[in-house]
Parts: C-alpha cells; sequence; structure tokens
C-alpha cells in the first residue's frame, strides 16, 4: 500500500566557501535547505535528486511536525510504495541557489553591507543551480546520482546534471519541459517581470529596506503564470464561464469565477513568494539553452550526456509543447543515447506534471523499478 | 515470443546489431533480440498500455505516431527497422516504406497474408475475412490496408526496394508451394 513519508525535516547545508555564478558574479558563502526521505543504502548507489520548478521547494514529500497542513509538493510522486519508492531510494528535496524558502538568495544578508542582498544577489542560471546542487551531492557524500527528477523548470536541472555532471548521474528523467524557451515562453515572462519592476513598492529591488513587497507586481505575473499552466481546454472544463455572483455586474468587480480563481492564485502568492527571486528564475528559465554553447546544435550539446533518459511530455501542454521534448529525443538519439519517450494524452495542460494520472504514473514506478542499484 | 513471424524475424538479425521496432507492442521482441542476441534499440508505440508494458519489459520504447513519419530518426542510423504485422493497420504505408528503408540499412516486415485461401474464400462466400491472422469483424478492425505477397511485392517494386529474403508461413509452419494462396504470414527482409 502506498504511503506517505510521514513527519520530514528540513535540514541547512552551509558551506563557508565562495560560490561563482554563470554570469561572473560571486558571493563569499551559501546555504541551500534540502530534506530527505527513505535511507541511503551502503553502496550510497540509490539517491535521487528532485529539483523544483518555479514556485516550489525543499519540501517534496511528508509533513511537518508543527505544521501537518503543509505536505511536500510531490507527495503523491515520493513515498513508500508510491512510484518514487522510499523504501527502495534515498530521496533528496532541495531549494535552489537564488531562491526564497531558505536557500540563500535575495532576501539572505549580504555578509559584505549587513543587510538583505535584494537588487544585489546575482542573476542565477540553470547551470548555477546545478553548481550548487553538486556541493550538496558532495556535502551528503552522493558521488553518482541513481536519478535526477524534475518537471518544468525542474527538468532543465535534470536535463543540466546530465551535461554538467555526465559521471555522476544514471538517469535523467525530464517531464513537461523544453532544452530553450521560445519568443513566446520568453514574451510571458517578461510581461511578468514588469508586472514587478513597475510596481512603486519595487524600489529598484531593494524594498525590504522600505518594509513593502511589491505585491501587486508579483500577483500579476502570477496569474498570468497561472494562464500558461492549465490548458484552455482545461480552464474550460474547471471554471467555463461560471459566474460568481447571481448575474453579470456591469462593472469592474469579479463576474466570472476564472477571475476569481486567478485574483485567488495571485494573492496567496504574493503572500509567500519572494519577488527578487521571481525575476531571477524567469531569467533563468529565458537564458537556459544548452545548445547555445554549440551554434545551437542540441545534438552537439548532448554529445556529453551519459545518462538513460526518460522524457515525458503532455499533448494538453502548450507551454513547453511535445515538439519541444520529440527535439530532445531526437538529439539523444541523434548520440545512440537509452532513451524512452512518453507523449501522454492528458487534459491537465503543463500542471498535468505534478498530477496523479494512472498512466504517468504507472509509467514512472515501472521505469524507476528498472533501475538498477 | 509466440508469434511464429517474430521467431522468423529474431533469426534474422545479427548478434549486436541496432534495431528500431515500429509497433512494438509490450517489446517482448526487442526484448528477446537483447537477451538472445545482444542487438539493442528502440520500440515506438502509440498505445498507453502497451508503452507502460515496455517499460515493465526495461525496454526503450518512444511514444510516437507512425503516421507522421520517422523524423526522430537519422538517415542509415540502424541495422534493421522492423514493421511486424503492423503493416496493415497503416494508412501512408508508402511514406513509411520510404521512411523505414531511408532509416535502417535493412526493413523487415511482416504482415497477414489477405491471399490465403480461407480469406478468399470467405471473399467468394460474400462474407470479409475472419481468422486467427485477421480476427476482427469488419466494424472493428485496426486494419485499413490488407494486402497479398503480390501486393506487397508490387509496392516494393514501385518502390525501388529490392526483396532479400521472404518466409511465408501458416500456422507457424513455412509455405514453399503456392505461398500467396496457402501461406497466412508473410515475413519479407527489404533494402533500398
Amino acid at each position: 500500500m502506498a504511503g506517505s513519508v510521514g513527519i520530514v525535516e528540513a535540514r541547512r547545508a552551509v558551506f563557508e566557501e565562495p560560490f561563482r555564478f554563470r554570469s561572473g558574479a560571486q558571493i563569499p558563502r551559501f546555504e541551500l535547505m534540502y530534506e530527505t526521505y527513505g535511507t541511503l543504502n551502503a553502496a550510497r548507489s540509490n539517491a535521487v535528486l528532485v529539483c523544483h520548478a518555479l514556485n516550489a521547494s525543499h519540501h517534496v514529500a511528508g509533513t511537518y511536525a508543527d505544521d501537518p497542513g503543509n505536505v511536500g509538493w510531490w507527495d503523491n510522486l515520493v513515498g513508500p510504495g508510491k512510484p518514487l519508492d522510499t523504501e527502495r531510494f534515498f530521496v533528496i528535496g532541495n531549494n535552489y541557489i537564488g531562491g526564497c524558502f531558505g536557500s540563500t538568495g535575495p532576501t539572505s544578508v549580504n555578509p559584505a553591507t549587513g543587510k538583505p542582498y535584494g537588487a544585489d544577489f546575482p542573476v542565477v542560471t540553470v547551470e548555477d543551480w546545478v553548481a550548487a546542487q553538486a556541493r550538496l551531492a558532495d556535502h551528503l557524500g552522493i558521488e553518482r546520482f541513481a536519478a535526477v527528477i524534475g518537471g518544468s523548470l525542474g527538468a532543465m536541472q535534470a536535463l543540466q546534471w546530465a551535461l554538467a555532471y555526465p559521471e555522476r548521474i544514471g538517469h535523467s528523467l525530464v517531464i513537461a519541459s523544453t532544452p530553450k524557451l521560445s519568443a513566446q515562453n520568453i514574451a510571458f515572462n517578461e510581461v511578468a517581470r514588469q508586472a514587478i519592476v513597475t510596481d512603486p513598492d519595487f524600489h529598484g529591488g531593494h524594498y525590504y529596506e522600505h518594509g513593502v513587497v511589491p505585491a501587486r507586481g508579483l500577483r500579476i505575473a502570477r496569474m498570468i503564470g497561472h494562464i500558461t499552466y492549465l490548458s484552455d481546454d482545461a480552464m474550460m472544463e474547471k471554471f467555463g464561464r461560471q459566474l460568481r455572483r447571481a448575474a453579470l455586474g456591469f462593472d469592474f468587480d469579479i463576474d466570472f469565477e476564472i477571475e476569481s480563481y486567478l485574483r485567488y492564485q495571485g494573492d496567496k502568492f504574493s503572500t509567500y513568494f519572494d519577488a527578487n527571486t521571481y525575476l531571477r528564475i524567469t531569467k533563468a528559465l529565458d537564458y537556459y539553452d544548452p545548445a547555445g554553447d554549440f551554434g545551437g546544435d542540441l545534438a552537439k550539446s548532448f554529445e556529453r550526456a551519459r545518462a538513460a533518459f526518460l522524457v515525458v511530455s503532455f499533448k494538453s501542454d502548450w507551454r513547453f509543447a511535445p515538439a519541444r521534448s520529440r527535439a530532445m529525443v531526437k538529439a539523444l538519439l541523434d548520440n545512440r543515447r537509452i532513451v524512452s519517450y512518453l507523449e501522454l494524452d492528458a487534459p491537465g495542460g503543463h500542471d498535468a506534471f505534478l498530477l496523479e494520472d494512472p498512466r504517468y504514473h504507472g509509467a514512472l514506478a515501472a521505469y524507476f523499478d528498472s533501475i538498477d542499484l | 515470443m509466440t508469434r511464429p513471424d517474430l521467431e522468423a524475424i529474431a533469426q534474422w538479425v545479427a548478434p549486436g546489431s541496432r534495431v528500431l521496432d515500429l509497433g512494438c507492442g509490450d517489446g517482448s521482441l526487442l526484448r528477446h533480440l537483447w537477451e538472445q542476441h545482444q542487438a539493442h534499440g528502440y520500440g515506438v508505440e502509440i498505445d498507453d498500455a502497451e508503452v507502460l508494458a515496455c517499460l515493465k519489459n526495461d525496454v526503450n520504447v518512444l511514444q510516437l505516431d507512425l503516421e507522421s513519419g520517422l523524423a526522430l530518426f537519422q538517415g542509415g542510423s540502424f541495422d534493421y527497422v522492423i514493421l511486424s504485422e503492423t503493416l496493415q493497420t497503416i494508412h501512408r504505408i508508402e511514406l513509411l516504406t520510404r521512411e523505414m528503408l531511408r532509416v535502417g540499412k535493412e526493413a523487415i516486415v511482416s504482415f497477414p497474408n489477405f491471399g490465403h485461401w480461407r480469406a478468399r474464400l470467405q471473399v467468394l462466400a460474400g462474407r470479409m475475412p475472419v481468422s486467427d491472422e485477421l480476427p476482427h469483424q469488419w466494424y472493428n478492425t485496426p486494419n485499413v490496408h490488407l494486402c497479398t505477397l503480390h501486393d506487397f511485392e508490387d509496392l516494393c517494386a514501385k518502390l525501388g526496394a529490392k526483396i532479400r529474403e521472404r518466409v511465408v508461413l501458416h500456422r507457424g509452419r513455412p509455405v514453399s508451394v503456392l505461398p500467396n494462396l496457402l501461406g497466412s504470414l508473410a515475413v519479407y527482409r527489404v533494402t533500398a
């Protein structure tokens, strides 16, 4: 029977050494938040790194003793008897560098000034996240991951692991992702960034000192994001044209359920997420393009990879449509790498990677089962 | 591996070769080729349940629609491209056959022979054939392009493809006399 990993505890890894970002910027020290589930075996061969996407954290599974309602963001996947079975694997969740859930990021204190970094925190990239995760792996004594898994932006990290540390990863599970953003993807990100930086409470990114947050900007950024996470069909099915009130209001308050949903999601997000982190994450997405250093030749950029891959896409995902996943599969085939590919006819849009579809989870369970430790 | 055409196909696959199995089902042929011939490769399958079965079988599987061709595969990147008992379900057979000959150094194709005497007899009697090889009723069959040995050989000639070898079977046994009449299953090795 599948169950929960139960009560978990977040841990903090401290690195008293400089971290140099892809941009060339450097910080003198850094910390990474992480959680682990299951037991590392004697051979240290059963570790699986879970990488999160935009708004999630190191809290992948289980709950906290002092906050039982706070269930991990991928709890439906990770646990005893679940597709990523913690009775077999040692699973690690982490909050990436530049994040806002305890890992060193814009809200952290800059040792040089004694004040939060704010706007002075470097622009982060997927490459930076993976480099920092490699330090975390060293810290935990893990030479090689059995697998690295992620969805969306998390999947870019799983891919980057295979490219940056080919000897340190056995399997890369790349779900609902893309090897680079399209102009349309970047356009959506830019609208989100403009919403934040034009908020009067943004103060050039140093809003902490003013005791405010650019909540209006964050809220709009999140609303835009949510539109791209759902498919047209899924949104229509969930909300339709249902009214929130008895009749049309002929004003600019909430008429439709979808408006209410977006406002609710935006409001909620603006209370817990840091705007400086949001700006940096969208840049990390925009900048990621492993083929960029190879004249746009994705196959050439994948030559380094040694891992076996599972690539998964969802037909209703228009943010990172299946064609982007197929491009990665082609690049792997061109290099004669081991790859399996699923193109699921699931209705959930981009968010489908977080949902519990029996075909999707069945495939992940079968794939993880087949990994030799 | 219970299907007789798979035995014939497996005999042709050289040890250590690279194989692409189109419409691979649960991946049992690929698994057999790996275990018995150390031949490795990928299966292509569109059905969710079969894709899952492949993963459980520890076979590399790609969930793709064969009707859109083999654009993901480089020319000459496989020693064999196999299409076993799938040809008759394909709409764009010419396109796929050309694609198979582009991607593989050799194509291996098996299909039920519509020219078998029992099929002919059933048509003569006024009904669409139903048999072990063609188990579906006309209204629920996945088959869209049934053909005979002669028909397939004509297509190969039209495409300029060379038939290297042919095995015709009935109930698992080779048929050498009047194969288009007495054989219910045909297996071909074809090259460009």
